[in-house]
Parts: C-alpha cells; structure tokens; sequence
C-alpha cells in the first residue's frame, strides 16, 4: 500500500528520441490508475520506468514517499503482471510464484501460507503443481497475478496484460481484475490501449499521447470533459465528432450549415465536437438534415453514417434499437445542447464557456 | 534496466577482452614469427613483436617453398587449395539443392529411399571410412587428380537437410501461383527457389568453403606428387621433416597463408554466415 | 515427411537426385560395405589372399590392450576439450549477450578459429608449446615447470586437448549467444522484479531455458573431438608420445595406411561407424523433440 509520485518525469533514449516530455501525476495509496493511448504514446515506458526496468532521464518518481529513480526492480517493492504473463517456464505454479518470495528471505512457511491463500484467491489450487505450457492462456494470466499477489507489495503494475486474451475472456478477466484490487486494496497502475477497459477499470485516467499526459481524471470527467481533441476522439466509442467551424451572428457556421445551439462567447473559428449518442432522430428538420448513406444495425443500437457537413469523414449518430432506416433515407438530427464541445483550433484544448 | 552494478560490466568486457586475447594469440604469433630470420627464432624468448622480414619471407615461401618439405611452391599450393574448396563448394552447393528439391516437391518411388540413403552419409565421415575409399578411388584412377580430389566430399547430407528444411516451408501459395503463371518444375527452381534460397546459399558457401579448404586427412592420402599438394595438408609435412630442424619461421608463413583465405570469408561474410550456421542445426 | 503439393513428372527427379546417390553410393555406401566386409577377413603376410574369420577381428581388438587404451585416450580427450571449450565459450557469451555496444566486434575477433584448419591449429599451439622456442613453454620454465611434450604424455594430452578447444571456442560460442538471445527479455525483468541479483537469473532462468542449446552443443562437440580432431593428433603428436595421444580415428589411420592391417582398421573403421551411427542417432532423436516449454 503506497502513495505513487510522478514528478516532472522524462525519458529521452540515446539517439535523441524523447519518449515521455515530463508527466506529473499523483497516485494515492490504494488508488487503480490507468494509462491509456495509442501505440507509441509511452504509457508502457512510464510503466516501466516505475517498476525500473527502463532508467529515468529527468525528474523524479516516488514510491511511498521514497524516491526510486536509482533503486533495482527488486528493492522497489513493486510486482508486475506482464503481456505475456512472463512465467518461468521450466518451474511450476507453486515455484513460479514463490520465486520472488524466495529471493526476499522470506521463511518456508509464510512462503506456503501466501501461496496457499493467492492460489485460493484466484482458484489455482488445483493447478499448484502445473508447468505453464499445460495451462490455458486464462490459467497463465492467473498465475502472472498470483505471482504478484505473494508479494503483497507497495504497488501491482499491469503491463496490458488481457491484450492476449480472446475476447470473451477479457472482459470476465476485466472484472476479476477490478474485484480483486478492490478486495486488496493495494495502489494499482494500469497500461492498456483499449479504451473500454480503461474506462471500466479505473478509479482515475491518464490519457497520454506522445509522451505527454494530456488529461488525468476519473472515467466521468474524461467523458464530459475532455480537454483536447485528443482525449475527446480517443474516449468513446463510437468516436466523437469533431468539425471544424466559425461563429457567426451567434450561430454555429459548419461549411455551409448554419447551426442554432444558443452558445455565447466563442471565438471566430473553433472545433465542435458531439459525440453520436448525444444526438436524436427528430421528425421535421432538427439542427440539420442528413442523408443516410450507411446503416450499422448493431442490435442494442444502430450506427447511422452520413455526410451533412460535407466533410472528408463520415458523420455518426447512434440510434437505441432498430433504425427502421436504409440507405438514401434523410433524417433530421437534433443534438443535446447539455454536450456540446468546443475547443481551440491551434491548441486543439476545450473551450469553457 | 536500472542496474546498480558498475563492476558487472567492467568484468564482462574484461573477460571478452581476455577472450579474444587468447583466441588471438597464437595466430599474432604465428604471424610474428613469420616476419623474423631464423635465427631470431632461436634465441630464448623468441620476439612477440613483427620483425623486419615480411616481404622475404613471404616471397620464398611463395616461391622456392621449403626446402625441407620437398620444395613445392607455396603459390602452387594455394592454387591447388582454391580449386578444391571451389570446386568442393560450388558441387556441393548445386548436389544439393538438387536433391533436396525433387525430395521435396516430387513424388516418386524411390523418393523416402534417397532421402534415407543420403542421410547414411552423415554417419560416415571420411575418417572413418579411408582406407576402402582410398581404394575404390585409386581403382578408379582418380589418385593425383583434382577429380580425385573433390568428387568424394561432394556429396554429403548436410547441405541437402539444410535445403530441404528451407524448402518445406515455403509457402504452398506460391507453388499454386507459379503454376498458374504457367511456370513448370525447372522454371520454378529457377525463378522462383533459387531467389528465395539466397542467403542460406551465402551462408553454405562460408561453410562449405571453409570444409573444403581445410580438408587434411583425404588429400595427405590421394596426393603423392607435389603438383597437387594442397597448402594444409603440407604444413606437417614441414614440421615434421626429418632431415633438418623445422624452418619455422617460413612454416609460419605457410601457415598464415593457409590460415588466411578462410578467414577472411568468414570475416567479410559474418553476419550472413552466424545466421546460417545456427539456422544449420536446428 | 509431409509434401509440397508434389509435381507428378516422371522422370525430372530423378534426374536431380541422380548426381548426390551416384557420389554416395560410389564413395560412400560402397566403400562402406567394403570396409564391413573386410572387417570379417584377415589377410596374410604377402597380402596375395584372405580368409573369412567372422568376428575375430573384432574380438581381438576388444581385447587389445592397445586399442582399448586408445578409446581411453578418446574418451579423456572429448571430455577434457568438450568440457574446456563449452566453458569457456558459454563464460565469453554470458558475457557478450550482456555487453550491448561492442557486441559485434567482440564476435568478429571470436569466430576466427573457426576458419582455421585443426591441422593448422595444432601447429600453431605445437609451435608455441616447441620445449626449445615455444613462447609458452618459455613462461612455463619461467615459473619452474619443464614442459616437453614430445616426452611426456600429459603434456601432449593438454597440448592437443587445448588446440582443439581452442578451434571449437568459435561455434560453441556462436550458438550459445544465439541460445541466450532467445530468451524472452520479459523473463529476466521478471526476475530482476522478484528480487534476483544478475548471479542468481543466470542459474536459476537462463541457464535452465539454455538446455536445449547446451544438449545439441554436448552431443556435437563431443562428436567432433571423436572424428575431425584427427588433423590436429597428426599433424602434432602422431599419436605419442608412447600412444599417449592416439585417439581411435587416428589408429584406424595408422594400422591402415601405416600399419597396412587391413582387417584390423575395416574393424575399427566399423565400430566407430556404429558410433557415430548412435551420435547421429541421439542428435536427431533428442535434439529435435526439443525440451519444449
């Protein structure tokens, strides 16, 4: 149980690549923190960083108060469960998750009692005395975390563990994640770059893009608030739409459409951004008319594509149930004035009106 | 990683260093023995830094060779030594690839027959069958000869498994497309294999060349003119001359010169060469 | 063995494997039933007839003191320069795989003797070892030992135990760097993670998951300080001194070709096939099944 500090954090390879640009960020003791962005982005540099597998070029990471940056992985106090579960493979389940114990000094018999109670914990205690190339991926990914568990250690860091996984038993795995840290209570930091599980999991999210944590906050403020372009596109799925457009006499100008949302005070050219759920299907015109070029009927919802703005890209609204619509239909759209989003056309940053 | 152990890669240079050091010893000797007079070499310690006889040293032993091992011509020698490993190299090279392809992409009777009568060569190297070799080859005629010479190490089975390990997993796709782009069995190996096997054909060449170059055992036996002598078969016969005492520093010119034609194509060709030997014996 | 979706032409492949079987079976399977066959037989003085003697040959090898000492020497003698030449070179790749930058030189200077004949090798170490100009041997009586291994037999033994070791350094090393290269980086975090100093990954991950390596290593080295060892034995100590150094594939050389006991070495030459018979065997049969994980 710890307190996690990022402090103007920064990672520049040899060669001049900088992959993270100074990432501040308060972890508190008990919290499940989740870092999430596109490949590249350096959510997995930063989590390697704190459990020192890669060294910190600037700034300062704290473990319970205690700066780390010259601390080897194993006198952090830190376990970490990787993407391919990285268990020794000559060794069995009971072995494998006593390793680390072992190499802490820990007596014979707590060694046993922890094990015993992680392998209860998480159902294992049948395949104790397995290898890992007789179990399933979900036994292994079991076993990775049992591995971690033992430890009992400040923090537990996920390296984007459920990516190997198909995807039934990803979500089930999703749940047993988030139970058993609720249960332990122990300081978590997750990677991943699937945003749905970012969302579901996390007490709080960072959102990084090119080394830069471009938002932190709890899954709610990230999606009614996010901060740039960015984060608006990344959360969300179906993703946001984002248009460019002016304000003109008090009405928003996109292209050629003339939008009355009863906004003040924006500037002379912005980007809006609604996301497809916060529209409705009205009879009549709505804000605008849009031709139905494609209809995905999903079942629970169905995806309506179309181009009212005439933009490069397609415009998405999504519709409860069945559409009862087919291509060539027009609709008229009216979005929710409560979930309009502005940003800065340079920065690419929200806009609070 | 953060590893606090600033000694740990001291060390691991320190003993790679120590490594290459006696690894590298005695050929640096061998090459500074062969730059001094002979009577340098005879004096205790013997120098373990070049002297000033490069130049004539090595010109004599190109030339007249040495006269304690019948006086055969260096130059002559290492002529004899490339055709062989050439010819060793390149047949071999062609044998196999050959073989392994009707193995693999061919039906017929016979077929698991080959394979298994091929892969009882890796179980007879020449060692070990020389003296009814040597016999069924000088009834053929073949003694003194570079037919005699090469023809019996032409044939083994691990150029064919390495091929026919290659082949098997190509893609059977391309097989399917080459039919139907009309290409028959020649075309295919022409066009098409042959491209593909390239770099485990530079990696065999290395290999290959290196075997035949340093052949010892079957040239001592086949050869008794010294038109044929071959440059590393005839380094005992210098050391090992009863007549005079060992005229070593022209012996370890010779043996630079033996040394250095293979060990420069492993050098120049080393990164296509690592590969292919560890790909080899998997 | 499965197939390639196969040709179906009757006469092109045999054509293509015709030149590999015509080469085997003229200077291999041939010359190989000859030697079978004259294992069975003993000739006499003049050489002008032979007798068919069944497993006399052979029975009296077994029991030739003489023979018997030389499989002694080769069996000494591929478990000294197995043994010297996997350690060294399996020390020297630990410690390439960690050195990141350098890595490549370190190779370059390393697989030379690869590249240089045994012949050649052994007279490169004989010529340092010479008891009058030897370089080594000169340190040697510096720190008050005589060597001579023209006189005594242990320092043959080294001498040729260390010129073959010295060849394979090469090929023992550049396979081990392949083995440790294999070896999923994740597996050394998780273990520097669960508290394992460098010492202690090495033995307990690497060295384990190194196996596979280390048994095809095993059965290769020791096959080669059976059989292409022979140049170095020749070209140095001929076998002495006094037998010391006379391996088995050189004694089928010399009672052959020196000796002209050709009954003798067909029956050594056929016992050592069946040896090699049963290395190839375990090699494919082991090696290949893999310990997989």
């Amino acid at each position: 149980m710890a307190t996690v500090e990022f402090r103007e954090v920064r990672k520049v390879y040899p060669g001049g690549f900088e992959a993270i640009k100074g990432v501040n960020l308060g972890i508190e003791d008990g919290e499940f923190i989740v870092i999430v962005g596109p490949s590249g982005c350096g959510k997995s540099t930063l989590l390697r960083m704190v459990a020192g597998l890669e060294t910190i070029s600037g700034g300062q990471i704290c473990i319970d108060s205690r700066v780390v940056n010259n601390l080897e992985p194993g006198q952090r106090d830190i376990a970490m469960v990787f993407q391919n579960y990285a268990l020794y493979p000559h060794m069995n389940v009971r072995e494998n998750m006593s390793y680390g114990l072992k190499n802490h000094g820990f007596a014979k018999d707590e060694i046993d009692r922890r094990v015993q109670e992680a392998a209860q914990i998480l159902e294992l205690s049948p395949l104790l005395e397995r290898k890992p190339r007789e179990m399933s991926g979900g036994q292994r990914q079991r076993v990775a975390m049992g591995r971690a568990i033992v430890r009992e250690p400040k923090a537990f860091l996920f390296d984007e563990p459920l990516s190997n996984l198909d995807a039934k038993l990803r979500v089930q795995m999703r749940l047993e994640i988030k139970s058993l840290q609720k249960r332990l209570g122990t300081t978590s930091i997750y990677v991943t770059h699937d945003q749905v599980e970012a969302m579901t999991l996390a007490d709080r999210l960072v959102v990084m893009n090119g080394g830069i944590a471009e938002q932190i906050g709890t899954p709610a403020q990230v999606y009614d608030k996010p901060s740039t372009t960015f984060v608006a596109s990344f959360i969300g799925s179906p993703s946001m739409n984002l248009l460019s457009a002016r304000f003109q006499e008090g009405k928003v100008l996109v292209g050629d459409i003339s939008l009355d949302l009863d906004v003040k005070g924006l500037p002379g050219q912005f980007e809006f951004g609604i996301r497809p759920e916060h529209m409705d299907v009205v009879p009549g015109e709505g804000d605008v008319q849009m031709k139905v070029e494609l209809v995905e009927e999903l079942g629970a919802d169905s995806i309506l594509y179309g181009n009212p703005f005439g933009t490069k890209e397609f415009f998405q609204a999504r519709v409860n149930g069945k559409s009862g619509l087919k291509s060539g239909d027009t609709v008229g759209l009216r979005f929710h004035r409560d979930s309009l989003h502005f940003f800065d056309s340079i920065t690419k940053t929200r806009l609070n009106l | 990683m953060v590893e606090n152990r600033p000694w740990l890669n001291f060390f691991s240079h320190f003993v790679l260093f120590l490594g290459v050091l006696i690894v590298a010893f005695p050929i640096w000797i061998a090459f500074v023995a062969s730059t001094h007079p002979p009577e340098a070499l005879f004096t205790n310690p013997i120098p373990i830094w070049p002297g000033p006889d490069l130049v004539k040293n090595y010109s004599e032993v190109l030339g007249s060779g040495i006269s304690s091992a019948g006086g055969a011509s260096v130059a002559v020698m290492l002529k004899n030594s490339l055709i062989m490993a050439l010819a060793i190299t390149f047949g071999k090279i062609v044998i196999s690839l050959m073989a392994a392809y009707a193995i693999v992409f061919f039906d017929f009777p016979f077929r698991m027959l080959s394979f298994w009568v091929i892969f009882m060569t890796l179980m007879l190297p020449v060692e070990v069958r020389i003296v009814p070799t040597y016999a069924v080859v000088a009834r053929l005629d073949l003694l003194n000869s570079y037919t005699g010479l090469t023809l019996p190490l032409i044939a083994s089975a691990t150029a064919t498994f390495l091929f026919r390990q290659f082949f098997m997993t190509i893609p059977k796709e391309l097989i399917e497309a080459a039919k139907i782009d009309g290409a028959g069995p020649v075309k295919f190996f022409v066009d098409i294999l042959i491209p593909l096997s390239r770099t485990n054909i530079a990696a065999l060449f290395v290999i290959l060349f290196i075997y035949g170059w340093n052949q010892y055992l079957w040239p001592l036996l086949i050869t008794s003119e010294s038109s044929y002598a071959t440059i590393v078969m005839s380094i005992q016969r210098m050391v090992m001359s009863a007549e005079a005492d060992p005229q070593w520093h022209l012996i370890m010119a010779t043996a630079v010169l033996a040394l250095l034609p293979p060990v420069i194509v492993v050098v120049a060709m080393q990164k296509v060469f690592v590969k292919g030997l560890v790909e080899t014996e998997k | 063995m499965e197939q390639q979706t196969p040709y179906k032409h009757k006469f092109l492949p045999y054509l293509l494997v015709a030149p590999q079987l015509l080469i085997t079976l003229v200077f291999f399977i041939w010359p190989a039933t000859e030697a079978l066959m004259q294992s069975f037989m003993v000739e006499n003085t003049f050489g002008t007839a032979s007798k068919f003697v069944w497993f006399e040959n052979f029975s009296y090898i077994l029991e030739d003191e003489q023979y018997l000492h030389s499989v002694q020497v080769s069996l000494v003698f591929a478990l000294a320069t197995t043994a010297v030449s996997m350690g060294l070179s399996l020390l020297l790749a630990v410690m390439a795989d960690r050195v990141v930058k350098g890595a490549q030189v370190y190779q370059t200077f390393l697989i030379w003797p690869y590249a240089v004949a045994p012949a050649i090798g052994g007279i490169l170490w004989y010529f340092m070892f010479n008891p009058s100009i030897g370089i080594l041997a000169y340190w040697l009586k510096g720190m008050g030992y005589q060597w001579n291994h023209q006189l005594n037999g242990m320092d043959a033994m080294i001498l040729v135990v260390i010129a073959a070791a010295w060849k394979q350094i090469s090929y023992n090393f550049l396979f081990f760097l392949a083995g440790l290269q294999s070896i999923p980086k994740s597996l050394i975090e998780a273990a520097a993670i669960d508290g394992a100093s460098p010492f202690k990954r090495f033995w307990d991950i690497v060295f384990p998951l190194l196996s596979p390596t280390t048994f095809f290593l095993l059965v290769v080295n020791v096959v080669y300080a059976f059989f292409d060892t022979f140049g170095i034995i020749h070209a140095t100590t001929a076998g002495g001194p006094a037998n010391s150094t006379a391996i088995m594939v050189y004694k089928v050389f010399n009672d052959g070709f020196v000796g002209l006991d050709y009954g003798s070495s067909a029956a050594q030459s056929v016992i050592l096939m069946m040896l090699v018979g049963v290395f190839t065997l375990v090699q494919f049969k082991y090696v290949e099944r893999k310990v997989q994980y």
